[in-house]
Formats: structure tokens, sequence, C-alpha cells
């Protein structure tokens, strides 16, 4: 990740900008084709996508609120890869952290937002903490493999949840399975209010303030991956164990400190979707944010950029199909799914299909210039 | 073309069986060859000499395909030929096998062997026809292999030659042997040689690279020398001998370092008492290993590789558990009870150099400078509270190569990019530049160039006479001979003989070697007073 070319010889711009662009531009290619495949016409179907992601505030807004718990998830995925670990948890560890802010919000009614915010924050980072950590421990201490204990531990938070939702934080009177609503006082402050305050008016937007806190844990994961002494004993363990035994490194700790750190990352779904837009727990009120996080990690080949990034691009996809499958009636919600599905199988199971071909069409070029500089 | 292949008379008039013109291959600015040109005599052992990083490597992977040279051609058989892949190369019947094997550990030898050759979707009949074809190659060349063995089970003179019967079953007529004999012992390279032999006299073509001058005298044909990535010199073998190599090898004349007898060794700084290792099947790998290492000397472990030195190493580095016995290092006491980590074991002034260290004290995908930092990460020199300052590492690592000659000079490049031997390098720079008081070296000269082999030892001895302890464990009878005080020999997991320096020939040692210790008068049985030399 660190050198400037592979060893293929590919330069490192290619490898970050061309390729992944190469991958999405036959993903679409594909998905035109089976739109094409039901009768519709790609082009506008996509331009109408693309509209609807980005092309007014309302879509911008619901893109950047996508991309918000996206990133959480994504970094969640990329810290546990960096200790070569697979989390495929991130949805229960996303689902259980946003049980830890959702009882923090609900009992601290009438405080403030900016003072429920760090408790929230530490509630939701400890409850996905623990979910990830009990996989990471009997991972790292009992030989069971991380990517079955996670599984299994999604299954586990959603029957933990269905249970407390339907019992004993259920709204009194209520048949719905979700608690009762958060005091006002402590919604964070959504696009709205902001703009409001900048003295715009728009109607409600789910956009709100965790997109910062998700900007600032990226940065926090860059540092901590590639710049402290921690990170660096983390990506000795993930790339050669038998040298992490060598340097003196205790894997089986490291092991699950990265498994706690990645659901911690993870249990901020919540701030986002439950203190910032629905304002009461839930049933699956993470909607798969932590599966996707996994190809949003692999997109953005774990790099907190590369997340950021690929984040963006899947939140449009989901804002974008939802507008297309509303317009469209033909166009089903599910094939949404499909073209989301391409753009994954693409930019990460197939990410390097047409790697070799790229190395060939930039060989002669690099021939050519080495032979410059010789004369 | 003729006078850019100085090889004009070959040793048998015979065709050529692959040319190679004017190859140019380079990595941004690293120039890996440059216009080599180079022809092998069909039938003949071709040997491929030059100092770490010269090239040599790149070159056979070109030929190989897993590299695309930027300019020059190649002929096989007298045809050009394009060689874009692997692939390609075994199609054209070219064989490769690498210095570290690409077995798949968990199968057995019949699997590997078949893997990519399969032979139809039904494994069945393909398992039967490989069968009787390698078990013919088997018979043809004396490849001894357990077919039905788990290669993970297997050491590696025999994994290697699991390599060369795969090449074989490929249908290669031209085999590349990239440093084979780094990884044998003494016996297992005659059994290696006597292989290629039998290969040759069948008219196949062989292309070895290796590092050991003798065994070119041993073994090839002719000879090619590499420097700086261009061909510099080539020889038949018969008009050439060791010195002329080396020269051509480093452009100047060989200096071997010699090892003067140095002040009297001082107070033990390691003492071993009673040490016994025992694997997961309750075997007893290391034998109640009693001896001491003092201040100012070397103390070299001789014997056949797998006879308890590696776990020896592994023990007192802190690496694998012991179950019996006692170590004292340093004012520590290491027991069953109290064992020492890695870690720990750093911090008690021991530093380790593994046998297989491109494997455990390096991790390949990093850059050099964060593998300088390897093992000493705690180092409060090189971070600023929780954040580790890599200028600053870098700055020491570019240190570390100029003092160590690891080419090319660019810390920031990923370590597996770098060649065997420069690896080598690093982790020896790193391990003995943080002045450790005791040393623990596994093979330390293991897949580097004579004037590295010169430097390491130029290294170790002043290491030695600046009041160390250092414990070398190596396979070559040679160095251990030069650099040790003493010499420790090893057989069957137990010390079968400790010889002080002047006391040692290598028919002693040999005997000890194998287990025969009624012939005692020069050497006395190690007990725990061990030392007294
Ligand atoms: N893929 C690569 N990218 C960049 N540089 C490379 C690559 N492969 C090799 N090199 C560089 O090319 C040079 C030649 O390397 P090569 O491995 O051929 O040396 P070698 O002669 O086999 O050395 P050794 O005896 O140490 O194995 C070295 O400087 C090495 O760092
Ligand atoms: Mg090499």
């Amino acid at each position: 990740m660190s050198a400037s070319t592979n060893s293929d010889g590919l330069p490192r711009w290619a490898t970050l900008a061309l390729l992944p662009a190469i991958n999405l531009g036959a993903a679409l290619v594909v998905s035109s084709l089976v739109i094409l495949a039901i009768g519709q016409d790609p082009l506008s179907a996509l331009a109408f996508m693309v509209k609807g992601a980005v092309g007014s505030g309302t879509g911008l807004s619901y893109t950047l609120y996508y991309a918000t718990s996206l990133i959480f998830t994504g970094l969640a995925v990329a810290i546990a890869n960096h200790a070569g670990l697979f989390n495929i948890g991130g949805e229960g560890q996303a689902y259980v952290g946003g049980l830890g802010t959702g009882l923090v919000c609900l009992a601290l009614s009438g405080w403030p937002w900016y003072t429920v915010l760090p408790v929230a924050v530490l509630a939701g980072a400890l409850f996905g903490a623990v979910w990830g950590l009990i996989p990471g421990y009997l991972q790292a201490y009992r030989g069971s493999h991380i990517v079955i204990t996670t599984i299994m531990f999604n299954f586990l938070a959603s029957a933990l949840m269905v249970y407390l939702l339907g019992g004993p934080l259920i709204e009194h009177g209520q048949m719905a399975p979700e608690s009762r609503e958060f005091a006002e006082s402590t919604f964070l402050p959504a696009v709205k209010e902001i703009a409001a305050g900048l003295g715009y008016r728009t109607s409600t937007l789910p956009l709100n303030l965790s997109l910062l806190l998700a900007l600032l844990c990226a940065a926090g994961v860059w540092f901590l991956i590639w710049h402290t002494r921690w990170g660096f004993q983390m990506r000795t363990v993930g790339a050669n164990e038998a040298a992490a035994r060598y340097a003196g490194i205790n894997a089986r700790t490291t092991i699950v400190v990265a498994m706690a750190i990645s659901g911690a990352l993870a249990g901020l779904v919540g701030i986002n979707e439950l203190q910032g837009v629905q304002h009461r727990i839930t049933l699956n009120f993470q909607a798969g944010m932590g599966f996707t996080g996994i190809a949003v990690a692999l997109m953005g080949r774990g790099h907190p950029v590369g997340i950021v990034l690929s984040s963006l691009l899947f939140g449009a996809l989901y804002q974008g199909g939802a507008e297309l499958s509303f317009e469209y009636n033909e166009i089903s919600p599910r094939l949404v799914v499909v073209i989301q599905g391409v753009v994954i199988l693409f930019s990460g199971a197939l990410e390097h299909m047409f790697r070799p071909a790229l190395v060939r069409l930039l060989k002669p070029k690099a021939a050519a210039s080495a032979a410059g500089q010789r004369a | 073309m003729s006078q850019t292949v100085p090889l004009s008379v070959p040793p048998q008039p015979g065709p050529w069986a692959v040319e190679l013109v004017g190859i140019d291959k380079r990595f941004g600015p690293v120039h890996a060859n440059k216009a080599v040109s180079l022809r092998i005599r069909a039938g003949s052992i071709h040997g491929l000499v030059g100092e770490n990083g010269a090239g040599k490597s790149t070159l056979m992977s070109i030929l190989y395909g897993f590299y695309q040279a930027d300019e020059g051609q190649i002929l096989v058989n007298g045809a050009e030929v394009r060689i874009r892949e692997p692939k390609d190369a075994i199609a054209l019947g070219i064989g490769m096998v690498h210095q570290h094997f690409m077995l798949v550990e968990e199968f057995t030898v019949l699997e590997n062997l078949m893997l990519g050759a399969e032979g139809g979707a039904l494994l069945k009949d393909g398992i039967r026809k490989a069968r009787a074809e390698v078990e013919r190659l088997e018979k043809a060349y004396r490849l001894d292999v357990p077919l039905d063995a788990k290669v993970a089970d297997l050491n590696v003179g025999i994994q290697q030659r699991v390599e060369i019967l795969k090449a074989l079953y490929r249908g290669a007529q031209v085999l590349i042997l990239d440093e084979p004999t780094a990884v044998l012992s003494p016996p297992e390279v005659q059994d290696l040689f006597r292989i290629l032999d039998a290969l040759r006299a069948q008219g196949r073509t062989i292309l070895m690279i290796t590092h050991k001058l003798k065994e070119i005298m041993a073994i090839t044909d002719a000879v090619s020398v590499l420097r700086q990535g261009a061909v510099v010199a080539s020889f038949h073998t018969q008009d050439t001998n060791e010195a002329a190599l080396a020269e051509a090898m480093v452009g100047r004349r060989a200096n071997p370092a010699v090892r003067r007898p140095g002040a009297p060794a001082g107070a033990p700084l390691l003492t071993v008492e009673d040490l016994s290792i025992f694997d997961e099947r309750g075997v007893e790998r290391l034998k109640r290993a009693t001896f001491r290492v003092r201040a100012g000397e070397i103390v070299g472990v001789a014997g056949v590789a797998g006879n308890g030195q590696s776990e020896l190493l592994e023990a007192l580095s802190g690496m694998t558990p012991f179950q019996r016995g006692r170590v004292h290092v340093n004012g520590r006491d290491v027991t069953p009870e109290s064992p020492m980590d890695p870690a720990q074991a750093r911090r008690q002034g021991i530093a380790h150099v593994p046998e297989d260290r491109l494997r455990r004290a390096v991790v390949k995908p990093f850059p050099a400078f964060q593998n300088a930092l390897l093992g000493y990460q705690d180092d409060p020199a090189m971070a600023d509270g929780p954040r580790l300052n890599w200028k600053r590492v870098a700055a020491a690592t570019a240190r570390l190569m100029e003092d160590w000659d690891v080419r090319p000079r660019q810390p920031s490049l990923r370590t597996s990019l770098f060649s065997g031997g420069n690896q080598q390098k690093l982790v020896l720079g790193r391990e003995m530049e943080r002045d450790p008081n005791v040393l623990l070296v596994g093979q330390p000269t293991r897949g580097v160039d004579i004037g590295a082999i010169e430097f390491i030892h130029r290294r170790l001895l002043a290491m030695r006479d600046a009041g160390k302890a250092i414990l070398l464990v190596s396979a070559e009878l040679e160095e251990i001979m030069a650099l040790s005080d003493r010499i420790l020999v090893m057989c069957d997991g137990a010390i079968t003989g400790e010889l002080a320096a002047e006391d040692a020939t290598e028919g002693l040692i040999g005997r000890l070697m194998a287990g025969i210790t009624d012939d005692m008068e020069h050497g006395s049985r190690a007990d725990a007073a061990g030392g007294a030399a």
C-alpha cells in the first residue's frame, strides 16, 4: 500500500484512480444491459439515478446520510481486515451499538443534545465494542473462526433486539415494536436546523451532524493504523503472524482489541440513524449497512480516504436507486439491488480483472519514457 | 552478435537450448538487467553467479515468464519465442524451482504434482496416469519421494525434489534452479547434484543460481557472472577457478575475514542448563542441552540441519517454550515456570536472527523502513508519545542501508521487492546494530554474496571483540570453524561434543555430527561446567 509501484509495474495513480473508474464503468455497462433486458432505456434510467442522488439538495442530503452510516461500517470492516480478520458482524455490532445510543437518549430526556452526544457516542461504541470483542476473544483464545462467530452474533443481535423492542422497551400502549420517541432536546441537529441557523429554509432532511463524526473517525482510523505503534503491531499481526510473534507482539490481545475497535466503529451507526433521524429505537434500523460496509471497505482498499469515497458512491446508489424505483414502475427496488450487486462484483470481487490489460496498455508508455530518460 | 556472447567455444558442441539476447529490464529507477546476452548449451549445466541484487533472479524470472523484459529476445531451441506468463514457459519446456518453494503444504506430494496439470475433469483417471508417469520419472532420476506423504511432513531437501519432479512432470527440458542449495545440508547437496547429473546425462539443460563457488566448480559446465545487471564474464568451468570468479563478481580480490584469538573470554552472559524441548507429539527435540556463552566469545553450533539447532535458538529467543531446564541470561532466570517471551528477551539484550528470517523476521508487504523497526517498535527514540515517527525511522533505515550495503537504498521500497540477499542484510543489520549483549544467529550468511559474507563475518568478530556473547548456528562447517572460539556439535537433539577452536578438525566434527562419541581424545563431553576452553 505504501510502495509507489506494484510488482507488475502499474503506477500508483492507476491503481488508485484509473482502475476503480474502469471497474465502475464496467459495472454501469452491465447494469445498462440488465435495464435494457427489461425493456427500459438504460441511459435515461441511469441519468435519472444520478440526478436523484446528487441532482438536488434533498437527494444529496439523503446520499450523504446513507454515506455516513457506510463510513462507520466500512471503517469497521477495514480495521479488522488490517488485523487479518474478516468481520462480517458489522450488522450486529451496529444494531447493538444503536441500543446503547438509544438507551442513553431515552435516559437523558431533557438534556441538550450536545451533552447527550458524547455519552451516546461512548455508549454506542461500548455496546458495539462488546459485540465485536466477544467473537474476537473466541477467535484469539478459543480458535473459533471469526467469520462464523460474527455471523452468529448478527443473529443473536437480531434476537436480542426483537425481544427488547417487543417487550421491555416497547412504547406503552403501542403495537409497533419500537421504543418511545426520544425527548426532542436530545435530537442531533439536522441539515434543517443548521440551514435555518444560516438563514435558509428547507424541508426536513435526514443528513445530520454525525457526518462530521464519521469523518473524524476516518481521520482517527487513518492515524491509528499508519501512525501509531499499536497500528503497526496490528498490521504486523494481520500480515504475518509468525513475524508478529518474533517481534514480541501479543497477537491474541491485538486481535481482541482490533475487534473491539471494529465493533465500536460499527456501533456508531446508531448516532446517525437513531439520535440523528429516527429519534427512537426501531427494528432493523441498521438495514444492511453492516453488510454493505464490507463492499465499501473492499472498494476503498482499506484506506479511510477510499472508504469515504466509496461510501459516497454507495450512498448515491442507495439514494439514486430509491428514486429510480419510485419513478419507473417497471424497475422494482430489487433491480436496484442488482445494480448495487454488480457494482460490488466489479469493484470488489473482480477488482483486478482489468489489471493485466491495463498493465499491458500502460507498458509501452513506461518503456518509452524510460528510453527518453536515457537519451 | 558473437562478441556479445563471450562463450564462443561450446563445452560439448551442440545446439543452444536457450539464448537470451540483449535482455533489458528496469523496475522504476532500478536497472535490474542491462542488455544481458546469454547462451545455454543443450544438455549442459550452466551456473549463474553475482552479488546480491545483481539481477540473477530477475533474469531467470524473465525466462520463466514472471516478468517481461523491456527489450531483448528469447530463443528456445533456436526459434524466437514470446514468454508472457509461466504458462508459456511451461509449454516451451521450461521449468523453474524457486528458492521459496511453491507447494501446497496440506496436499500430498502427488496432489501437488498434479496441481494445474490434473488432466481432465475426473480426478480418478488423472491420478492413475499421474502416478504411473511420476513413478517412471522417479526411477529414471532416482528421485525418491513418498508420493502419498503430506508435503508439510517432509524436510526441505525432499520438498525440493518434489519441486524438481513437478517441473519434470510438466515436461521441462530446461530447468531453472534459483539458489537450490541455500537451504540444503551438505549431504542433501550431494544428493541434489547426483540428480542434476542424471538429468544432464539425459540431455536436459539446467540453469543454476548459487552463491557458492565451490558448487559452480563441482557441477557446472559453464558459468556466467552478473554484476549490477550486466554479464561481466562467462567461462567454461574448466578454464576458471574460485578466486577468478570471486574477482569477476565483486571487482576485487576476495579477502576473507580471519578470526584472531581474542582476549580471554569474560563472565558467562548466557548459561543453559539441562534444557529440553518436547514437540506436540511428546518427542524430545532438544535433549538436556547444557553450555555457556561468555562475554567476548563466539560459540558455534555445528550439526546436520534438523538435529535440534533450530529448537535451541527458538527456546533461547523465547519463540517456543521449553519444558525442562533453566536458562540464565543477563541476570534473569528463565524456567518452564517463568518463561520469557520474545519481547522480554529483547529487553534482556538478546537479539535473534532466525534461520528462516525471510518468513518470520520481516513482513514482506511492508516498506523496508517499517521492517527496520520490527521487534523494536517500543523504542521511545522512534516515537513521539503514541505517534511513531516514521521520518526518524526512515532516516535510521537509510543509515542502516548505507552501513550494511542494502541495495537499492530505498527505505520506502516494499520489502518483497528487494533481492533475497538484500532482505537478509536488512534483518542482520537491524539485529546487530542494536548492540545486544547476546546475539543468537542462525545461518548468518545463507543467501548472501561473497562480499557480504566477508562483511558479516567481520561484524560478528567485531561484536565478539566488543565483549558480546554470540551463539552461531550454521550449516556451513567452514563458517563455524572460521568464526567460533568453541564449537558445540549436535546430533539427534543432543550436544554430542564440545571442542575448542584449536582442537576442531572437519573429521572430528563430522564424526560428532554423526553421533559417534567414543573417539573423544580431543574433545570433552559438555557438562554443567561447559565453557572451559
Ligand atoms: N518487482 C520489483 N520491483 C522493483 N525492484 C525490483 C523488483 N524485483 C527486483 N527488483 C530489484 O532488482 C534488482 C535485482 O534483483 P534480483 O532479485 O534479480 O537480484 P539477485 O541477483 O537475484 O540477488 P540475490 O542474490 O540477493 O537473490 C534488485 O535491486 C531488486 O531490488
Ligand atoms: Mg535472487
